[in-house]
């Protein structure tokens, strides 16, 4: 049974789209052939997170106005051969990203695709709204910070009223609790939300715990989804949010400070 | 509060973590936001504005932003809290 999986948060910035590009990708790892939409017209980031960006030609808009084939619109990504891209349309207006024609795309992807990845733009407007509109599951990213929380606690409102599965009085959106940027020692000197404390405020399963790095600004330069990276917290965190969403039962990992060890000190963990 | 107040609360610890004012603050407004999102009544309350504001119009001349109609959760009491403001006599400057 295919899944439909929205990535989203709300507010901009805490990593919607890099948790987006390293999932989808992690997922087709796993074997999954996997498609990952980007729902953000007009600011259209994806291709260049996945590193596609030269190879865009059509776009979501495009297949939905019923001007090019799916296919034809679907760019394979340069990691994975299981995983494609559809990007957001860079020029129209985000009106045309109707409910019916989205619907009728994720209808149609579902026929060859397991998963669906649908990257949301930040805001509550109609972008948001048809990027969560046909979600199975949701990964709520949310930062260690007030207005992220708030602002998580709003779109899951929203899911919870207005998906598909809501309106249609199915089973509701199954959501998932992915917390980024986070920093272990703030955390500890008490300058930062604990991940339990942002679990006790939204009250969702917690599938990951993605450390503050470096190396997710290093991804986005070279156009690598951070998943892949070689040595990395980051590329290992996803890794594990991919195997819990898969099933697997990984304990929690980067939740707490650990103290550089001399060995880690001399050859670096990033 | 002195030096050795001070003093004192840094020795005892007493200063308050950024990050326990954060999860307060987030667990008050929340809350509150949840409540007026869950609550089934506000369906109501346009309708009840426009009503009210029509019987008060027959008496007297008052701004459409002059009458407030809230519902607040007080425990386990809903309040409809009604809020007109009326008009400054003006017979009373004259």
């Amino acid at each position: 049974m295919p899944k439909v999986i929205v990535v989203t948060s709300g507010k901009g910035g805490v990593g919607k789209t890099t948790t987006s590009a390293s999932f989808s990708s992690g997922l087709a790892l796993r074997g999954n052939k996997t498609v990952v939409i980007d729902f953000d017209v007009g600011l259209r980031n994806l291709d260049l997170i996945m590193g596609c960006e030269r190879r865009v030609v059509y776009d979501i808009i495009n297949v939905i106005n019923g001007e090019v084939s799916l296919k034809q619109a679907l760019i394979k990504d340069k990691h994975c051969d299981n995983l494609f891209v559809l990007p957001a349309s860079q020029t129209r207006d985000k009106d045309a990203l109707s409910l019916e024609g989205v619907g009728r795309i994720i209808d149609e992807l579902k026929e060859s695709f397991d998963c669906i990845v649908c990257d949301s733009p930040a805001g509550i407007e109609h972008g948001a709204f048809s990027a969560m509109y046909y979600a199975d599951e949701a990964l709520i990213v949310t930062n260690p910070e007030v207005s992220s929380v708030r602002d998580s606690d709003r779109i899951l409102g929203i899911l919870a009223a207005k998906s598909k599965r809501a309106t249609e009085g199915q089973e509701p959106v199954k959501e998932h609790l992915l917390v980024t940027r986070y920093d272990p020692k703030r955390v500890a000197a008490g300058e930062m939300l604990s991940v339990d404390d942002i679990q006790e405020i939204l009250r969702i399963p917690l599938i990951g715990v993605i450390p503050e790095s470096e190396s997710v600004l290093q991804a986005s330069n070279s156009g690598t989804p951070a998943i892949h990276l070689e040595k990395s917290d980051v590329a290992e965190a996803y890794r594990d949010v991919v195997a819990r969403f898969m099933g697997d039962d990984v304990p929690m990992r980067f939740t707490t400070a650990e103290k550089a060890g001399f060995l880690k000190r001399l050859f670096g963990g990033r | 509060m002195s030096l050795i107040d001070n003093l004192l609360d840094y020795l005892r610890g007493d200063t308050k973590k950024t990050a326990i004012v954060a999860k307060e603050r987030l667990q008050i407004i929340l809350a509150h936001e949840r409540a007026g999102r869950n609550a089934s009544s506000p369906d109501y309350l346009p309708a009840l504005q426009e009503e009210l504001l029509a019987v008060i119009a027959k008496y007297i001349h008052v701004d459409r932003d002059m009458i407030k109609v809230q519902l607040e959760k007080h425990g386990e009491y809903d309040v409809l809290e009604l809020n007109i403001m009326l008009p400054e006599d003006k017979r009373a400057g004259a």
